[in-house]
């Protein structure tokens, strides 16, 4: 079942006379990992930070088609396209968390970032949020790394523990869909590894779509696979028929290192 | 050729040290007379330029300690310029004195008289401007550099950026100036009281030192990553939480540098104040009441002073230098701790 429905999507950037995505169609599917991989440029960034509208900080862009998410209570599709109110915005946000590249503590403790979404959404009870980040961290593998310095600074965590922490405070409000834009790719390999075996466990519990370069991060993880050139989407499919055998030559081409 | 070049730029950082220890050096022999006379007593004692008599002979009963207001009479004159309509007051003043002076001259032989200088009264002077210039001055660059960085378009910030940037290199004597002429009359018939007094002079050194610390303040704002911002707006918050619960922590370094480098430009500035507080050695009885602050007490009263009087303005200068270099000391402290 699918959580969000890309149909027809275009999208321009303001001051660029070309859409940097042309006429994309594809699925993100209920707790399962969707990868999206493709040459440097190709505007897979740009498709997921659509997903939920962090474009719109920005003024000026231009959005075609539509996007629909899965309404958990009605089991009905709405377009988040349609959104303008900043009220909607930020239920959006709530609903479609996201991680990026470089791992972004807040400039506050340990448990102040894991709590932050919280707070923000109106839960003051104490009790109620320490048990949510405790659970939010144990959710993020970072509970026993951290559990005895909640109160220090998120600053003086490693890479991977920030990455973590990041996640953590993305779980934490119960999030619908995480978008991850190559999480790993700041990361050593041990670090990675913990987040791709986080990230296999959180799908029980939310729907995931990345961002990877890592053909066989990609490869390992995901259920299902996108392949975009140039601002196309040029295949979509499940990860291992992208993998084994792909029906684009281009796809081909990328997946086997032969690309230009 | 190195080596030439190592002595030459270490010769050059130690004139920095050479001229700031001199400078140091300089104050204190020249105020040693002051501090030899008054102690620390000085930056506690209220009078300037004030002479008491002192008492000889016991038994001239009705001879007590009389204070005749010779400093005052300066400053009043002084600042008559200013206040032409209270010149009658003034001349009336002087009358009475002149009578007490000739009184003491003819009648007492036996007197002899010291004069009493002291510090009290243009550093709180100095101290309350500057916290007055702080307190308006603050909230509003905080909100100028929140437009700036984060509300205002592009094309919009940019010129306005560039007036505060001209707005800073502003002299101060043209702050003094507008502030005595146009700005000061506003603010009397706001508040009543003085055209000329602490609230007009910490308020127009509040507008010199805002640019500073709106421009800084942008700055490091400015240097907040997006990728945090965003990371924080992906989490549902409000443009207003992202200011509050981002930017300012991640700009309190730059925010705390601001403000002690406005400290240090308030504390210091002469001019503008010259027009504007009054020059009264009177301790303020209220916010709209003139009075003085140190660098204009220096300012004013060079020209003419000599011997102790003299020694008494380099103990003023003395002070005054130590507060700086002390808030200047404490930032610089404040920023290596943070750095490492
Ligand atoms: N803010 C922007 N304004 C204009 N064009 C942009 C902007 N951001 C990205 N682009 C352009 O949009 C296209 C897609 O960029 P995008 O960042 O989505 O690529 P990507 O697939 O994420 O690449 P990478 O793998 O390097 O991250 C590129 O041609 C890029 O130059
Ligand atoms: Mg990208």
């Amino acid at each position: 079942m699918p959580v969000m429905n890309i149909k027809d999507f275009s999208f321009t950037y303001p001051g660029v006379d070309h859409p940097s995505l042309k006429n994309i169609n594809m699925k993100i599917r209920k707790n399962k990992i969707t990868a999206l991989i493709g040459p440097s440029g190709c505007g897979k960034s740009t498709l997921l930070r659509s997903m939920n509208r962090i474009h719109d900080l920005y003024p000026g862009n231009k959005y075609d088609g539509i996007i629909e998410l899965l309404k958990a209570d009605t089991q009905k599709m709405e377009n988040i396209l349609d959104i303008k109110k900043e009220n909607e915005f930020i239920q959006l946000r709530q609903r479609v968390g996201m991680i990026f590249q470089k791992p972004t503590p807040f400039p506050m403790s340990i448990f102040d970032n894991v709590a932050y979404g919280l707070k923000i959404a109106g839960i003051k009870d104490k009790s109620e949020l320490e048990g949510r980040v405790e659970k939010a961290l144990k959710d993020g593998a970072l509970w026993k790394e951290v559990q005895d310095r909640l109160n220090k600074s998120a600053m003086g965590l490693s890479g991977g523990q920030q990455q973590r922490l990041c996640i953590a405070r993305a779980v934490a409000v119960k999030p619908e869909v995480i978008l991850f834009d190559e999480p790993t790719s700041a990361l050593d390999p041990i670090s990675t590894g913990a987040i791709e075996e986080l990230l296999v466990e959180l799908k029980k519990d939310v729907s995931i779509a990345i961002v990877t370069h890592n053909m066989q991060q990609a490869s390992r993880i995901s259920d299902y696979t996108a392949f975009m050139y140039l601002g196309d989407l040029i295949e979509f499919d499940k990860t291992e028929n992208i993998f084994l055998n792909p029906k684009e030559k281009q796809t081909e081409d990328y997946i086997t290192g032969r690309f230009g | 050729m190195e080596k030439i070049f190592r002595n030459l730029s270490l010769s050059s950082a130690s004139l920095v040290f050479i001229i700031l220890i001199g400078i140091f050096i300089t104050l204190f022999l020249a105020s040693k007379d002051a501090i030899n006379e008054f102690g620390i007593g000085f930056i506690t004692n209220p009078n300037w330029n004030k002479e008491i008599s002192i008492e000889i002979d016991a038994k001239s009963s009705n001879e007590t300690i009389k204070n005749s207001k010779v400093n005052e009479i300066e400053d009043f004159n002084l600042e008559s310029d200013l206040f032409s309509d209270e010149d009658d007051i003034m001349i009336d003043d002087e009358d009475d004195i002149i009578i007490d002076e000739d009184d003491m001259l003819f009648n007492e032989d036996i007197k002899t008289t010291f004069t009493d200088y002291g510090a009290l009264v243009p550093i709180v002077g100095t101290i309350l401007t500057t916290l007055i210039a702080l307190i308006f001055a603050l909230p509003i660059a905080m909100g100028i550099a929140v437009f700036l960085s984060e509300i205002a378009p592009k094309n919009i910030a940019y010129p306005i950026g560039i007036a505060i940037e001209l707005l800073a290199a502003i002299p101060s004597i043209i702050f003094g100036m507008w502030g005595l002429y146009y700005f000061a009359p506003i603010i009397a018939d706001l508040v009543g009281g003085y055209q000329v007094s602490l609230l007009t002079a910490g308020l127009v050194l509040g507008v010199m030192i805002l640019p500073f610390m709106a421009a800084i303040t942008r700055d490091s704002m400015n240097t907040t990553p997006d990728v945090l911002k965003e990371s924080a707006y992906a989490m549902g918050a409000t443009k207003f939480e992202v200011i509050k619960d981002i930017i300012f922590p991640y700009s309190k370094v730059g925010i705390i540098g601001s403000i002690i480098l406005a400290l240090g430009r308030a504390l210091g500035e002469t001019m503008a104040v010259a027009f504007l507080i009054g020059s009264i050695f009177a301790l303020p009885t209220a916010i709209n009441s003139p009075t003085i602050s140190i660098p204009v007490a220096m300012a004013n009263n060079f020209g003419e002073a000599s011997g102790l009087g003299e020694s008494s303005l380099f103990y003023l200068a003395l002070i005054l230098f130590v507060i700086s270099f002390t808030i200047i000391s404490i930032a610089k402290l404040y920023f290596l701790k943070k750095a490492s």
